[in-house]
């Protein structure tokens, strides 16, 4: 059997398409049959091994107005071509451009199952957005990095095209994803340990295995004017659950939080409550869980008009190797919760 | 809406971005200290989340641990 | 100090009427041993099941993992202030059995014990898929505390380990290995040192150090040949995937591979142990003393272990910030908590000194295993164990958890070959 060309479809916006330009950024999605402006020495790059079946186009306003719409529209055009790549861009630093490449390849990878490759410019908006799950190809900031930019964008997208493992960013020349991905290698971990502190004393160069990360910051909120009329709500990520942890609580990697009504209830104890967190010990808060989630406290200041209301209710999860994302999930939620049930501020206990 | 957090260890409160921390007493009992006869832990945990709550009416510009 | 290491590699492990090493097996006797255990009045119920690698076996919840060996000399126990008479660790002749272990198993905690599977994907992930297994199966007697059954299935652990080191008696080792620091080292030879902090945050979260409780430890130099003979044993169940077991501590990775370059691509200038405890004012503390001990050392540089994740996070960023103010370079060998999807923040605290870091691993991936031909313990818990959730155990027997649940999938001495890399 001879082998044929692996398939692939180009997305370029109305102006890369040559259709138009801003005058013509709200044009829908549509097709053309082969290769389109930058597709053009893309094709050649790719030579005889990969053939560019199809273009889609979409223009950059009609795809930001609508976005999920329009990945879906773009998935509809692709899907009849059963390309084997699909490859979005260059978008450069064109933010509209490079959040439409990123969203079609997410669509399209995620409905066709299609691998997928985009290329913008490192400080593309797209980047921020959809990084995680889409292969980028740094690009310099402006067009007149077409030249340079095609032949890598190239290469990528035969690698795909011919089913090649996809190796480290630095290997293979895209973008970190920021994803971190398992491996079996030679040495030990206190081998590799050793050899690092060695070149590091030698001054010779090394890379660290794991870049320290950064945390999102948000500006803090204003504060409370008046205690006495504030409705106060208790949070812990300590794991104080009912007996019986009745929602299942994991004890580490917690998947989920709950809320437990404290109506009526002016102290925590031990026949009545637990902690299910699996990552202290949990002699002491078993004894007493106002240890951590303090309850009586919060009540008496109530009863003495301290504090307007104690809030209803009270939210739980378990903060042991909870993972940031999830954590930033649960934030929000319970964030919201509180927000519409009129709560003024939090206090937030942890172990 | 603000938020404090009271914690143990407060460099992890400040790492990962809290704007309002209070200091807790140990990892396994945050608002308490069973070292103490029941009435004294009490008193420690009433003290801790009036501290809390003095961080909540108090406008901060950047992380702040509420300390004294 | 100079400690002889002999050991003896058991290629495979049997039952047998009497408990003896014949060419490379390790026959146990199983009455004897679960008669061991069960001089623990603490303990009512003992039994013995022996796993082998390759054997379509999972064993789960373990607690610890020990090595089996004795002192030549005839001193009694293993474990210096333990199991076994008091005696300074790390000289004289040590006789070990090499591929083999004993695991104790049965449940404790519910939240922090782990698995091992003899075969199939997650044994890449323990070392203990590649030993003859003789697994100790406990259970205590009703309404024991928990302290009390912690210590008792960790005695049992330890003297089961200890007497299956007896049958060594008699038997030439396969091998003998030196470990003597030596003088005169080439003093061009950047100085090492190796600081070790141990788990101590209360009931199963501990270590021993000569059997004093980690927690109430100030900082102190210990010489590198102490772990490798004893002198640290393993009392607690952080989660599976990074507890340091005690068999972990007796094969100290990094202090063998500072050993294996010592005086030719360095000078081990000792080890420095510290704690890992629950206030901040003794996380300050320690780790405040401890960088100053490897200053006293007069260390160029020091490589950091961890225990556990989360708040012993701090620990080592403190240890390692206060000794890279010193001018000591520092590497810090630590696993990572990114979520099951690789995309969050590894670590809980950070310090921009810590610029040289070894990743031995996301303990959040998620593995699915078959179901395996033999349990030995119970497979409930796997829905409990740090790294397992409602559903982990499917009605077929397969089984989804995170690699945190493995014994030492992702153990932060640096055993394994396990990394994580940025995509």
């Amino acid at each position: 059997m001879v082998r044929g060309r692996y398939r692939v479809v180009h997305y370029l916006n109305q102006f890369f398409a040559q259709i138009g330009g801003e005058e013509k950024a709200g044009i829908p999605p549509q097709v053309k049959k082969g290769a389109v402006g930058p597709g053009i020495p893309l094709q050649q790059a790719l030579g005889d091994e990969g053939e560019i079946v199809a273009t889609v186009v979409c223009g950059d306003n009609y795809f930001g107005e609508n976005i999920e719409a329009a990945a879906e529209a773009v998935v509809d055009l692709v899907a009849p071509h059963r390309p084997d790549v699909f490859v979005a861009g260059p978008a450069f630093n064109a933010g509209r451009y490079g959040i439409a490449c990123g969203a079609a390849c997410t669509a399209v990878m995620k409905r066709l199952g299609v691998p997928v490759v985009t290329a913008m410019y490192e400080e593309n908006p797209g980047v921020e957005l959809y990084r995680k799950e889409v292969f980028m190809i740094p690009a310099p900031r402006s067009v007149q990095g077409m030249r340079e930019t095609i032949p890598k964008l190239a290469g990528f997208v035969r690698k795909l095209g011919l089913g090649q493992p996809i190796g480290l960013p630095q290997v293979d020349g895209y973008l970190p994803r920021g994803v971190r991905v398992h491996a079996f290698v030679e040495r030990t971990g206190a081998q590799r340990a050793v050899d690092m502190l060695l070149a590091k004393l030698k001054g010779e160069a090394f890379q660290t295995e794991y870049p320290m990360p950064t945390f999102e910051r948000i500006p803090p909120s204003p504060a409370i004017k008046e205690l006495s009329a504030a409705t106060i709500a208790l949070v812990t990520t300590g794991g104080i659950v009912p007996r019986g942890n009745p929602d299942r609580i994991e004890a580490a990697s917690a998947s989920k939080f709950a809320a437990y009504s404290i109506a009526g209830t002016d102290d925590l104890t031990a026949d009545a409550y637990q902690t299910c967190h699996g990552g202290y010990d949990p002699v002491y808060a078993n004894e007493d869980p106002d240890r951590v989630l303090p309850l009586d406290a919060a009540r008496a200041l109530e009863k003495g008009g301290i504090i307007g209301r104690l809030h209803g209710e009270y939210y739980v999860t378990v903060g042991n190797a909870t993972s940031v994302a999830n954590a930033q999930r649960f934030g929000k939620a319970i964030g919201e919760r509180l927000l519409a049930a009129g709560v003024d501020g939090v206090i937030l206990t942890s172990t | 809406m603000p938020v404090v957090h009271v914690a143990s260890i407060v460099p992890i409160s400040v790492t990962v971005g809290a704007n309002r921390i209070v200091p807790a007493v140990a990892i396994p009992h945050p608002l308490g200290n069973p070292a103490l006869p029941e009435r004294d832990e009490r008193e420690l945990r009433l003290r801790l989340v009036e501290k809390g709550l003095r961080a909540l009416q108090t406008d901060v510009e950047q992380q702040t641990v509420f300390d004294g | 100090m100079r400690l002889e290491l002999g050991t003896i590699k058991i290629r495979d492990v049997q039952f047998g009427e009497t408990t003896r090493i014949e060419n490379g097996v390790l026959y146990v006797s199983k009455s004897e041993l679960i008669a061991l255990a069960l001089r623990d009045p603490r303990l009512a119920v003992a039994d013995v099941e022996l796993a082998r690698p390759g054997e379509s076996v999972r064993i789960i919840p373990v607690k610890d993992v020990i090595e089996p060996r004795i002192k030549a000399d005839g001193t009694e126990g293993y474990y210096p202030g333990m199991a076994g008479g008091m005696r300074t660790a790390g000289s004289g002749r040590t006789n070990v059995l090499r591929g083999t272990t004993v695991l104790t198993v049965g449940r404790i905690v519910g939240y922090q014990e782990g698995f091992v599977d003899m075969t199939g994907p997650a044994a890449a992930y323990s070392p203990f898929s590649d030993a003859n297994n003789v697994v100790l199966i406990l259970q205590p007697v009703d309404g024991l505390p928990e302290h009390a059954h912690e210590e008792a299935v960790r005695l049992a652990g330890l003297r089961a380990a200890a007497y299956l080191g007896e049958a060594s008696r008699g038997v030439v080792p396969d091998e003998v290995q030196v470990y003597e620091l030596g003088e005169a080292i080439d003093p061009t030879l950047p100085r090492v040192a190796y600081v070790y902090p141990l788990l101590s945050q209360g009931l199963l979260h501990d270590t021993y150090l000569y059997g004093a409780d980690a927690k109430s430890l100030l900082p102190t130099l210990i010489h590198p040949n102490e772990p490798l003979d004893g002198a640290i044993v393993s009392g607690n169940c952080v989660s599976a995937c990074d507890k340091h077991t005690t068999y972990h501590h007796l094969n100290n990775p990094v202090i063998e591979e500072l050993y294996r370059r010592h005086g030719s691509e360095l000078n081990f200038v000792g080890v420095v142990v510290t704690n890992l405890n629950v206030t901040l004012a003794d996380k300050e503390r320690s780790s405040g003393y401890a960088a100053k001990l490897v200053k006293l050392l007069g260390a160029d540089g020091a490589v950091i272990t961890k225990e556990g994740f989360g708040n012993p996070d701090a620990d080592v960023m403190m240890l390692c910030k206060k000794i890279e103010d010193y001018g000591i370079r520092t590497v810090l060998i630590t696993d990572e908590f990114a979520g099951r999807d690789g995309s969050s923040q590894s670590l809980a605290d950070t310090v921009p000194q810590a610029d040289a870091v070894v990743s031995v691993g996301n303990a959040n991936a998620v593995i699915t295993l078959p179901p395996m031909d033999r349990i030995i313990g119970d497979l409930r818990p796997a829905e409990v164990i740090a790294g397992g959730f409602v559903g982990s155990v499917a009605a077929d027997g397969v089984l989804s958890v995170e690699i945190q649940a493995i014994m030492g999938s992702t153990c932060q001495l640096g055993l394994g070959k396990l990394t994580a890399q940025g995509h």
